[in-house]
């Protein structure tokens, strides 16, 4: 499919119909999805009855808005009215919201069609999309193999060109190491700059949806229309969201990037010289690239794996049988709650729940949930520091290329080692996002990380449309 | 061994918002059910909660008002499975609570500490279907969620309470105090000041405190008073027959006039305590403290001071007629003149029979009434005759007496009154005599009528005995 | 730190957190989390005494919102979806006690 950008340029000017477009795109889906299953439902009618309404506007002389016409995945974790948001888990099979998420409510209101919900990792716990009470996403590089995840279904939804964007969430690298699995761009941004509200939580205070596209400069289309301030989500960050599309093509001229050594430590060689190849691109664009260190980062998976579950453990409590959702009724309410969440979560749900209420538990609250905090704090400083040499970071995103379903389902521990690059931004809350650049030694995308300060997306999409420039050659 | 008794006050009372605490749903009590919902309130996947500005405002009023510190506080999430919660996590304050360190004072002048005063949502109602709606022998349970997220208050005392009047009169107190601030209407029997009791026994004399049970399902102040009687001596009987307390929480039966074991003996809940991660922190400036603590009305405490002082008298005696808010009416009395006592006297008596029309009764028409008893113009019977007439149709009092043909008797005067009564009912005299007292009300009318109402019942009542040789 | 899991700790967690779990499960979970929080042993030798926890990434305080009437749910589209509703409420089996 063609660019966002170009899609609803042609949209506006009247030189494609919406529906086109979306028909191009609903067969696209049904030529590939059958073996790919990026999609656990597919919202035909409404996304045609969506872009004839937006014909039926643009007639009038109505301009629809920057996406316009353009077709949008969406991760079946976020809210969407009267259509199934199962967060591929059977305890919300069949659940219909009676509210939209305000990221859909900006999306359509920006003119985009939402053509769909994406496969996830149940209740976005996992690296690969294997997680899926549904059934896996296959990587459309190579279907033997992961998508990633959480967000695998849009990630693949995008790389196999069935939608230019989709929409994912990001809590400890679940848009971004499924954007390098996949060789596709995927932003995860500031924490708060796009709304959560209507996104079902997995850690609150790392959770941020985020887009994935084919290019820098879509990437930036969509999220000038889904970030900003929203009023419903408390901590969302109280601006607009910035300009990034018109400054994309400013350079890095003077810029200076520095590569995370604690980062490139124990990722495959075959990533790490990719990073290495993009820190030429910049450095023949004229930055100053240097090595740049992030001590406390190594502590991250730890710290992460002690706070994400604990807050997923109180956010999924409300999965009761009570009022929405999988109930399996016993004789009593206890009884009940039991057979109800035991019967509707996976393993790797049911897992982080243990773990997140163990760490919360009185007497190891302070050992394990409130330590975990405090490296929180160490590697916001270390990043800190880091930012007073340099103006952004780069990194790999994820340690290898795609690997065969099934590699990593044995060991949790090993599955976990997917998210050691791109945990630390989630933690300190800081925007970071991966470029597709080049391949493994197998043939399979790889992606690189590039990280910004704390609100310095414009800076960040241009060090990334810079790397994206010289990607061609890689 | 004597012992007494330890009491803590746990009090939690719905803030007066327009709406719930963290949406916009309306905070209404009595609405057709699940009709005030949404997808916070009801904790929908996906929702956020927001905080309401003029709950937080009424906390702080709460706050300021029992002369708290009010500080720079966080939300916890309380984590708990029970189906009236939609989140099964209630949002409440824990170690970084809104208000801290306050106290407040009773009638009588003594002082409960307030160990603090925090901000939490309130729980949805489940109704029990079957078993006679209690919920051990219920078939099921229907949930009702539009009072989850109404926005409480919980307000808790040290345990510096040792008797269950104690423990009533602080209750009211807070409840003055609280519908004084405007935060809350204090409707314990509505359910929006709801009352759990904390009791132990120790021996007298102080020393270490005692187990302590928590005790609820507490209606009313009567049950209040009752169950903390009753609970005390059950820990009583129970520590002097060798047994110990076991910490629990019991639940007052209005029926059986008792405590009951509600919960089996585990351990101490697991809440598992960690601050909301949806919502931040709360830090109201020194402006906005500043503009709460002035816009606070002059609490019941300061409203007694004042008039005890005013009047000469306790603080304690002023007790009935601020809580009947007829303090102002007595205060302009006093300031124009009038005796404090008999003020008092008249506002905490016939004034509080009639309190409709006592709060339109003109201040200076009260003053004067007063002034005409105080002169001894007017005895105390014609006073009330007056004063029941100004209550009715307002006038001028010396005009009221006049109409009346009111003026006090001398005693002279009255001694032959009542002689010629006495001798106009000579049988009946004789019985009164042998100490029929049924027949003092028929010779006082009698009297009465004879005088036109001007003589001062007492005094006829005196003169009646000491005829009768009493 | 705290002592290695057992199978009873995990047990009660699972009861905390209202997960019924098979022997097999809980010989499973007692072994994969035992080895997550083995690694926690890397950040419990760091010195953290005078480094204050971050609850949250931003800096923001004293959000509010005014106290304002805003539609509430229609109560049939939110019954419908209710495993079980009577008499416009959500029924639920039998309650044994109350709240904690």
């Amino acid at each position: 499919m063609d660019t966002a950008v170009d899609i609803a340029r042609a949209v506006r000017e009247g030189r494609r119909t919406a529906r086109q477009v979306v028909e191009e795109a609903l067969s696209a889906i049904g030529a590939r999805d059958p073996e790919l299953h990026a999609f656990n439902h597919v919202m035909a009618d409404e996304a045609r009855a969506a872009a004839d309404a937006l014909d039926g506007r643009l007639a009038r002389g109505e301009d629809p808005g920057p996406l316009a016409g353009v077709p949008v995945a969406l991760k079946d974790n976020m809210c969407t009215r009267g259509v199934p948001t199962t967060c591929s888990s059977k305890i919300l099979d069949g659940w219909l919201p009676p509210y939209d998420a305000t990221v859909v409510e900006r999306l359509v209101g920006a003119g985009a069609v939402i053509v769909g919900k994406t496969n996830l990792d149940e209740f976005a716990m996992g690296s690969s999309t294997e997680n899926s009470a549904f059934g896996p996403t296959r990587n459309p590089h190579d279907p033997t193999r992961v998508p990633g995840g959480s967000s695998g279904g849009s990630a693949a939804a995008v790389a196999a060109g069935m939608a230019p964007l989709a929409i994912g969430s990001d809590t400890g690298g679940s848009i971004r190491q499924p954007a390098a699995l996949c060789g596709v761009v995927g932003v995860k941004p500031t924490y708060g700059r796009v709304s959560r509200f209507g996104l079902i939580a997995f850690a609150s205070s790392l959770d941020q949806i985020g887009p994935f596209a084919t290019t820098v400069a879509d990437a930036a289309l969509m999220f000038e229309v889904i970030a900003g301030h929203d009023r419903r989500d408390s901590t969302s960050v109280q601006e607009p969201a910035p300009a990034v599309l018109g400054t994309l093509g400013r350079g890095v001229e003077g810029l200076r990037v520095g590569i995370i050594s604690e980062l490139m430590d124990g990722v495959a060689p075959d990533v790490a010289a990719r990073v290495d190849q993009a820190a030429q691109v910049l450095t023949a664009a004229g930055a100053k690239v240097d090595t740049a260190s992030v001590p406390a980062a190594i502590y991250g998976l730890t710290a992460y794996y002690l706070i994400a579950p604990a807050e997923a453990s109180s956010n999924l409590a409300r999965y009761d049988g009570v009022r929405y959702g999988l109930r399996v009724e016993k004789e009593d309410i206890t009884e009940t709650y039991l057979a109800t969440r035991a019967a509707g979560f996976g393993p790797e749900v049911k897992r982080r729940i243990m773990l997140g209420t163990y760490a919360l538990s009185a007497g190891y609250y302070d050992a394990y949930y409130v330590k975990a905090q405090k490296v929180r704090t160490l590697i916001i400083r270390d990043f800190a520091a880091a930012y007073g040499d340099f103006d952004v970071l780069l990194s790999p995103t994820a340690p290898t290329t795609a690997f065969p379903l099934g590699e990593k389902t044995g060991d949790p521990l090993t599955m976990y080692m997917s998210d050691i690059c791109t945990i630390p931004s989630n933690l300190a809350g800081d925007p970071a996002m991966s470029v597709p650049f080049g391949t493994g030694d197998d043939g399979l995308p790889v992606g690189v990380q590039v990280l910004a300060p704390s609100l310095q997306e414009p800076l960040m999409f241009r060090v990334a449309a810079a790397i994206e420039a010289g990607a061609g050659d890689a | 061994m004597s012992w007494e008794m330890v009491i803590g006050l746990e009090v939690h009372c719905e803030l007066k918002t327009e709406t719930k605490l963290f949406c916009g749903c309306r905070n209404m009590f009595g609405d057709e059910p699940n009709t005030n919902i949404c997808p916070v309130c009801l904790g929908l996947p996906g929702s956020l909660p927001v905080l309401n500005r003029q709950a937080v405002d009424f906390a702080m009023r709460i706050g300021e008002a029992l002369h708290c510190e009010v500080r720079r506080s966080v939300f916890h999430r309380k984590n708990y499975f029970y189906p009236d919660m939609p989140k099964d996590y209630q949002v409440s304050q824990y170690d970084e609570p809104i208000n801290v360190h306050g106290w407040l004072e009773l009638p009588d002048t003594s002082r409960v500490g307030i160990t603090r005063a925090h901000m939490e949502e309130d729980t949805g109602k489940t109704t029990h279907v079957g078993g006679g709606g209690r919920i051990h022998e219920a078939a099921y349970s229907l949930v009702d969620y539009n009072r989850a997220g109404v926005p409480l208050v919980e307000i808790v005392s040290e345990p510096d309470i040792r008797t269950s009047d104690q423990a009533k009169a602080y209750v009211s107190e807070l409840r003055a105090i609280l519908v004084a601030t405007g935060a809350s209407d204090g409707k314990m029997e509505e359910g929006s000041m709801r009352v759990d009791a904390n009791v132990s026994v120790r021996p007298l004399g102080g020393g270490e405190f005692g187990t302590r049970c928590e005790i609820k399902n507490l209606n009313s102040l009567r049950s209040l008073g009752r169950a903390i009687e009753y609970e005390a001596r059950r820990q009583i009987d129970l520590l002097e027959s060798g047994g110990t307390v076991d910490q629990e929480t019991r639940h007052w039966n209005e029926a059986d006039g008792r405590t009951l074991s509600g919960r089996s003996k585990e351990e101490a809940y697991d809440y598992r305590y960690f601050p909301e991660p949806d919502l931040v922190p709360l830090d109201p400036d020194a402006a906005w403290k500043d503009e709460v603590r002035g816009s606070l009305p002059v609490l019941p405490a300061e409203r007694r001071a004042r008039l005890a002082q005013l009047a000469a008298v306790e603080p304690a005696d002023t007790a009935l007629v601020v809580e009947l808010e007829l303090d102002a009416l007595v205060e302009a009395a006093v300031n124009g003149g009038a005796d404090g006592r008999r003020a008092l006297n008249r506002a905490g008596n016939e004034l509080a029979a009639n309190l409709t029309a006592a709060r339109t009764l003109d201040p200076a028409a009260f003053t004067a009434l007063l002034k005409l008893e105080d002169a001894g113009q007017l005895t105390p019977t014609q006073a009330k005759e007056v004063l029941g007439e100004l209550l009715e149709k307002g006038g001028d009092p010396a005009a009221i007496a006049a109409d009346k043909g009111y003026e006090a008797m001398e005693a002279g005067d009255l001694e032959s009154v009542v002689d010629e009564v006495l001798a106009a009912h000579a049988d009946e005299f004789e019985r009164f005599k042998g100490g029929d007292q049924k027949l003092m009300g028929f010779f006082v009318k009698l009297v009465m009528d004879a005088t036109g109402k001007k003589a001062d019942g007492k005094a006829v009542s005196a003169l009646l005995r000491s005829r009768a040789g009493g | 730190m705290p002592e290695r899991l057992t199978r009873e700790t995990v047990a009660h967690v699972a009861r905390l957190a209202r997960l019924a779990v098979t022997d097999d499960e809980l010989e499973m979970f007692t072994t994969q989390l035992g080895a997550v929080l083995d690694h926690a042993a890397d950040i419990e030798k760091l010195d953290t005494a005078d480094v204050p926890p971050t609850a949250h990434p931003l800096p923001l305080e004293n959000v509010l919102r005014a106290d304002e009437v805003e539609p509430s749910l229609d109560r049939d589209e939110v019954l419908a979806q209710a495993p079980s509703a009577e008499d416009d409420r959500f029924r639920v089996p039998r309650i044994l006690g109350e709240a904690p």
